[in-house]
């Protein structure tokens, strides 16, 4: 069957690789070549070695957004996972219009991160006038806090899905028991469900992690980055570097970054792969 | 005992409903300020209700789809939306079939680079994919699928592969015997029962292409082309003062549909994407 398969290769195979060697593998080999060139297009590359890595690091813009997107993922990551979990609680408890629920929180993950910042641009700026505080484009604190009530609102429901697939698989006989043996609903929580779905949350934090990291689009409809960059995510502040400064000495930066950039992501992800695997074995 | 839980129950719910309402209001909101007068949008008042006089009827809709342009960017978002996952859909599922079934280094090279170009974020090639583009002529609704399913083809390689494991090997080998080639016993025995999984790949994909921002706006034109989320930030880069009123009958038509969508395939999405985050 083997043989008979790979006969027919260049029909299976070839389509996606194609696409593939286009959509990924030129642009990223040539990508990061070009972190250690001056440049402005691909074919006007001329090497200068290290030299773009070394100015990553006294570029106060770069080290802001490090900054930002730092602690803006580290709130999000517990404001997000918390409500998830605490919804998943309550819409595991037979409640009435439990599916109603479930719906309307899981809803905003469907819409798009500039239609979502553009929504909360809208409200935020109406909140912050009505209690005469200066608007998002002056006001880097509600920028924050902003950013991180948006993408709240966006994951919340979606890690709670997580969550609750998490607790419906606790079994029914580990809950009995632990009323048999008189737990207060509080013990049940702490001693039995959270760490049965100790995999779920695994995948939580790091999906919320990863996702921080990564915002681009609501970072960009929401504030830009305004005031004066403090609002900026890693990813913007690539983007600002490449696409709106003139002159060949951005471009070179801008894809340094951008490598340092995926380093990071790679190194997130792998260990998250590593707690997700670690976890799975205990089970 | 029984009685105390149904009134915390009764107070949970209420809770819960408060919530709810709370997260349907920003999409609430839009929609009212979308039906009021330009003049009467302001700042401080996104809060309050159109009243008689400051109400447009339709004013901002219309504007928004006759001078806006926003049929053209609902017909580009369209087209570039089902060319791509139809694309990802079917090459993926029969490059993720060859690399399950055929054991040998490259295969297995291959879908380590697949699973490798699903972590890498799209700011490390955003540049170089955007002249690759311009280079090959891909640069345009037509063909920009091709790009897709180059960027795309990690995640649903790796969850056909995922499903395709699982799936017994006996069934494909008495379809070979009885004299299907590998083509006929791919369409006519795995496909059918990959479906699941296609539409769970199809909907993460969709959600994917659909409320892609960045990509298209390297890529294209945008003085031609210009999908619906490239149409929603143009209105505040572009034009000298942000016409709200249109722009938020864009984002109403926007999220509309997808609301609708969702409503009718709730089920499906919610699974296909708790699927798809599991697996990744």
């Amino acid at each position: 069957m083997e043989k008979a398969i790979k006969r027919y290769s260049p029909i299976f195979v070839l389509p996606t690789l194609l696409a593939f060697t286009i959509g990924f593998i030129i642009p990223f080999l040539e990508g990061l070549y070009l972190a250690f060139c001056q440049f402005t297009t691909v074919r006007d590359a001329a090497f200068i070695g290290v030299g773009n890595f070394k100015r990553i690091f006294s570029d106060t813009t770069f080290l802001q957004s490090f900054k930002f997107t730092v602690l803006f993922a580290l709130a999000s990551i517990i404001i997000i996972n918390v409500i998830a979990f605490g919804l998943a609680l309550l819409l595991t408890r037979n409640l009435k219009g439990t599916n109603i629920f479930r719906t309307v929180f899981f809803m905003p993950n469907l819409i798009g991160g500039i239609v979502l910042g553009y929504i909360w641009q809208i409200l935020i700026n109406c909140v912050l006038s009505l209690v005469g505080e200066p608007l998002l484009a002056l006001n880097s604190t509600a920028g924050y806090w902003g950013l991180i009530a948006l993408v709240s609102w966006q994951q919340i429901g979606y890690m709670m899905i997580i969550y609750i697939a998490g607790l419906q698989n606790v079994s029914e006989d580990l809950l009995e028991a632990a009323q048999i043996d008189g737990a207060s609903a509080w013990k049940t929580l702490w001693r039995v469900k959270l760490p049965m779905v100790m995999p779920s949350i695994t995948i939580c934090v790091f999906l919320t992690l990863t996702n921080s990291f990564k915002l681009f689009d609501q970072s960009l409809a929401l504030t830009g980055g305004d005031p004066n960059h403090l609002t900026e995510t890693l990813a913007l502040n690539i983007y600002y570097t490449f696409y709106s400064r003139a002159g060949a000495q951005w471009k070179g930066l801008g894809q340094a970054k951008a490598v340092l950039f995926c380093v990071l992501v790679i190194v997130i992800s792998l260990l998250q792969l590593k707690a997700t695997r670690s976890k799975e074995v205990q089970q | 005992m029984a009685k105390r839980k149904k009134i915390s129950n009764i107070n949970w719910s209420i809770l819960l409903t408060i919530l709810a309402l709370l997260y349907v209001y920003p999409i609430i909101m839009i929609i009212f300020n979308s039906l009021k007068q330009e003049t009467a949008i302001t700042t401080n008042g996104a809060f309050t209700l159109p009243t008689s006089e400051t109400f447009a009827g339709l004013a901002n809709y219309v504007n928004a789809i006759e001078s806006k342009g926003f049929l053209q960017s609902l017909g580009y978002s369209l087209l570039i939306t089902v060319t791509s996952v139809a694309a990802i859909l079917i090459c993926c599922s029969m490059c993720a079939w060859f690399i399950t079934r055929v054991k040998s280094k490259i295969s297995q090279a291959l879908y380590f680079l697949f699973v490798f170009s699903m972590v890498v974020p799209f700011q490390m090639v955003m540049f170089t994919l955007s002249q690759t583009a311009d280079a090959l002529k891909l640069n345009t609704p037509y063909n920009i699928w091709v790009i897709y399913l180059g960027f795309g083809a990690g995640l649903a390689v790796f969850m056909f592969a995922g499903f395709m494991k699982s799936v017994p090997l006996e069934v494909e080998e008495a379809s070979m015997i009885d004299g299907c080639n590998p083509l006929q016993t791919f369409f006519r025995i795995v496909l059918p029962m990959l479906r699941p999984t296609l539409v769970s790949v199809g909907i993460l994909e969709a959600m994917w292409v659909w409320n892609d921002y960045l990509l298209p706006t390297l890529v294209l034109d945008i003085k031609k082309y210009k999908t619906i989320p490239m149409l929603i930030q143009y209105f505040r880069g572009s034009y000298g003062r942000v016409e709200m009123g249109p722009m938020m009958a864009c984002i109403t038509l926007t999220v509309i549909p997808i609301v609708i969508v969702y409503l009718l395939g709730q089920k499906h999405i919610i699974k296909g994407v708790a699927a798809g985050a599991v697996k990744g």
